[in-house]
């Protein structure tokens, strides 16, 4: 068991762990110089200080109310808890965070902080929406010490500005997450894939789009497309004469593009997702891996713009979201956002070395004026700099 | 409901003020003649009124950019306005303020099927985002009960809600992107085509901030393929403890309904009278919409008539066609026209967790007692979005008070049981004051520097959202640095 933090002295340079929201506003209070905030720290982020502020003691769920899709749980918890627990009333984290670990190398546990503060979600984001969607409440400790709450645990909730959003995806560097409450799902009773095999990229982002635009409720649409094979796939889900009937009619809409192949083995199709949403194809590769956010009918052209020799020779590309999420592979080293000028939308370099981070910035540049309001921002939630110094805004 | 005293030094301006907007603007779209401001002295909290310095009606974003930055530099407030349909007082004018209209920029400018987008100037209604594609087969899924009129720059500012949002969710959840004006005049894009922000979640922050944060010229909004069919059943029990168990277990069920809604004895018999669309008499009536093809509609339904049945229902009548359909509708669609046949009445929209259901009800039943007066409920129960009425007469003397003050009861119970003041309507004027029933003053110091960040000098929809006496500090070092 590790020492709370108020006991150790201010100016020691240790790694902080505190054990209760209240431990953390101290630890912060007392803080000289900045901390990298960590929960399972399986993506492996970093900035300009190596002292962790660890949030995994914050753990356990505070509340769980299945007849009203909600959940409350310590910033701390692990994923794998929170998942584990949801199960066993059928229900789920419908944004399905992607897991880090495959891609990144990382080991140790993913926590629910981890996957708030870097808005991470899944392929279902199309349908049932990303994981700020899914976020009702949070608590944080700013950059002062200084605890704050906003949102709650009801899915209708205007009441003040949305600091919910805020805080979703904005990696610590606005306050450290203490609690956060989600909205949940039911698990469907079936899941099948229909699939395509062998399109190309602009034909597969075309069926996509049809089965998207459809009234079919598809809830995962990818295209792998590999050198010597791709894969289109299109995830329905629900009950099971529901699903039965629209993988029929998604088969006739589909098949102007090819011949459409439905699996309905309930392993392989979870296992299938699994791998779009943990993006597989990339893991144990020694590329970097980018990711690009787009509107999805940009994506193919984007892709087939980027000039030769900045891709890995042999590498796979992963649309995810219809084709508004793009997972590729360039050779280590590589500035993707300089061959692509005319993106409208954002790439982010998700695996590469420390030094081409740190030289090309995880995060893409944004126009000055909304540059300038992130900067101020993160200057009032954190005046004097203590949180993950160097990401994004600073 | 106190308003802070206008500026002096603003209204002195008038004359000045107004020849600079007419530099930039059309004649016609700037409008300075008390009688011709009447018309926005208020919103749809009519209780609550106040002529404007004047009323600008921009035709573009260039025009709103030069409006603000003029308005900016002279240190007026403004008052941004959709269609004037909040019912929370959310354009209500200050007497130094300008009302900026967004009325005149309603064109569609993309529509987009492939990407499942359209995107449109912020004045436009929010059915005719959906009457714009509708005829592709295509819907805009935010259905806020004023949306005939109601502008999604309004649905924007309050993060407007509707029946549907327990399977669509709310405008936040439908908001790809925004042109937005600064009140210095800065112009700033957020969001687009693509689905998640470059860096913080702005497009995220704004949906919601009543309009103090900027002023939204264009959006870009996500549509939706309609589903095949829709079909609703109706079930009436003798408890609303039960039929909050009913809604619980369909919940837990499985079935995501795109709507349940909820109404007490109250608001049955006055729907009943109005409507005569054949309710049974009973505590408590839930109204459950499932949609898809035919065979998906039954199967979904199969389920939830059988959990309705094992809860005893004292009726269940499931729609055989659309005529039936729409029966069943009928009363609910006309609670709130209902409601104003009998008496004034006060519209809340606190929101609960769907769990402590029957004791809200229960307390609010003990309430309406203690005050000596009426409340009927209808409400989204799927997502625990409450919608008291309270009945009061406007011509006795002190019974706008008296509701008020039961109103306020209301929304603190709805915080104690877990909930907040607003689900869909926005503070507003309405519940500045009670925002410290749900808020530390840490809280509000967060939300505050946002403000501080994007209005520095707190000129945009002033005296809304926060309590004046929390602000106060901030508006008058802002009035002190002219």
């Amino acid at each position: 068991m590790t020492e709370t933090v108020a006991e150790l002295p201010p100016t020691a340079a240790a790694d902080l762990e505190p054990q209760t929201e209240q431990d953390l506003s101290e630890a912060v209070k007392s803080l000289r110089g900045p901390v990298r905030i960590v929960g399972g720290d399986t993506q492996a982020l970093r900035c300009k200080t190596d002292r962790k502020l660890s949030v995994a003691g914050l753990s356990g769920v505070t509340l769980y109310e299945p007849g009203a899709l909600t959940i409350v749980v310590q910033a701390g918890t692990q994923v794998s808890e929170i998942e584990g627990l949801l199960e066993g009333e059928r229900q789920r984290l419908a944004f399905e965070p992607i897991d880090y670990r495959g891609l990144l190398g990382t080991d140790g546990a993913p926590t629910i902080g981890g996957v708030v503060a870097g808005g991470r979600s899944g392929p279902r984001r199309i349908q049932a929406g990303a994981c700020r969607d899914a976020l009702l409440g949070v608590r944080f400790v700013d950059g002062t010490g200084t605890i704050v709450k906003n949102g709650g645990r009801v899915m209708k909730n205007v009441t003040g500005y949305d600091l919910v959003k805020l805080m979703a995806g904005s990696f610590g560097t606005l306050g450290v997450l203490t609690e956060v409450s989600l909205k949940v799902l039911p698990i469907p009773a079936m899941t099948a894939t229909v699939r395509l095999e062998d399109l190309a990229d602009v034909d597969a982002i075309k069926a996509l789009s049809a089965a998207l635009g459809s009234p079919y409720d598809v809830t995962g649409a990818a295209h792998l497309s590999s050198p010597d094979k791709s894969l289109t796939s299109i995830r329905l889900e629900g009950f099971e004469a529901s699903v039965r009937y629209r993988c029929g009619q998604l088969t006739q809409l589909l098949s102007r593009f090819g011949a459409v192949h439905i699996d309905d083995d309930p392993e392989s199709v979870s296992q299938s997702w699994s791998d779009i949403r943990n993006v597989r194809p990339f893991h144990g590769t020694t590329d970097d891996v980018w990711k690009l956010s787009v509107t999805p009918s940009d994506a193919p052209g984007l892709v087939a713009s980027l000039p030769d020799g900045i891709r890995s020779s042999a590498s796979s590309v992963l649309y995810d979201w219809g084709g508004g999420l793009i997972w590729l592979a360039t050779r280590p080293g590589s500035d993707l956002r300089a061959s692509l000028p005319d993106l409208r939308g954002h790439a982010t370099p998700v695996r590469a070395s420390d030094s081409t981070r740190k030289t090309l910035g995880m995060f893409h540049p944004q126009p000055a004026p909304v540059e300038r309001l992130s900067r101020q921002l993160r200057a009032r939630f954190d005046p004097d700099g203590r949180f993950n110094p160097g990401l994004m805004h600073a | 409901m106190e308003m802070p005293a206008p500026d002096p030094l603003v209204l002195l301006k008038k004359a000045s003020l107004v020849a600079t907007l007419k530099d930039v603007l059309p004649s016609d779209a700037v409008i300075s003649d008390p009688v011709e401001t009447r018309a926005y002295e208020c919103d749809a909290l009519t209780a609550y009124r106040c002529p404007p310095l004047c009323v600008v009606l921009p035709s573009s974003t260039e025009e709103v950019s030069q409006v603000l930055r003029i308005c900016h530099d002279m240190n007026v407030p403004v008052v941004p306005r959709g269609s004037g349909t909040s019912l929370a007082g959310g354009a209500l004018p200050t007497e130094d303020s300008v009302i900026l209209g967004i009325a005149r920029m309603n064109a569609v400018l993309e529509t987009d099927y492939d990407n499942r987008l359209i995107r449109v100037q912020a004045g436009r209604t929010n059915l005719s985002v959906t009457g714009a594609v509708e005829a592709d087969g295509f819907f805009y899924a935010p259905d806020p009960s004023s949306q005939l009129a109601c502008a999604i720059a309004g649905n924007i500012a309050m993060n407007s809600g509707g029946a549907h949002c327990l399977k669509y969710g709310v405008t936040t959840n439908n908001l790809l992107g925004v042109t937005m004006v600064q009140m210095d005049g800065t112009v700033i894009e957020l969001g687009g085509g693509h689905l998640d922000p470059a860096g913080y979640d702005l497009l995220g922050l704004i949906c919601g901030s009543e309009g103090q944060l900027g002023v939204v010229t264009e959006a870009t909004l996500r549509i939706l393929r309609k589903p095949e069919g829709a079909r609703p059943v109706l079930m009436g029990y003798d408890s609303s403890i039960v039929a909050g168990q009913v809604v619980s277990d369909i919940i837990k069920a499985g079935v995501l309904p795109v709507a349940i809604e909820f109404m007490d004895r109250p608001c049955i018999e006055a729907c009943e009278a109005f409507a005569k669309a054949g309710y049974p008499m009973c505590e408590a009536l839930l109204i459950v919409e499932v949609e898809g093809s035919e065979a998906e509609i039954d199967e979904q339904l199969g389920i939830i008539t059988e959990i309705a049945r094992s809860h005893n229902p004292v009726e269940l009548r499931e729609a055989r066609d659309a005529d039936e359909a729409g029966r069943i509708w009928l009363g609910r669609k006309s609670a709130f026209g209902a409601m104003g046949q009998i008496n004034d009445y006060m519209c809340l929209d606190g929101t609960i967790p769907v769990s402590s259901l029957a004791f809200v009800l229960g307390r609010i039943t003990e309430l309406s007692k203690e005050f000596g007066l009426d409340v009927a409920n209808v409400f989204h129960a799927g997502d625990g979005n409450m919608h008291p009425l309270i009945l009061f007469d406007a011509n006795v003397d002190g019974q706008l008070e008296t509701c008020e003050a039961l109103g306020a009861e209301i929304l603190k119970l709805c915080v104690e049981a877990g909930g907040c003041l607003t689900g869909e309507h926005g503070v507003g004027i309405e519940k500045r004051d009670l925002m410290d029933v749900q808020f530390a003053p840490e809280d509000l110091e967060a939300q505050m520097a946002v403000k501080d960040v994007f209005d520095p000098k707190w000129l945009l929809n002033p005296a809304k959202v926060f309590p004046l006496a929390v602000s106060q500090d901030r508006r008058s070092a802002s009035i002190a640095a002219q």
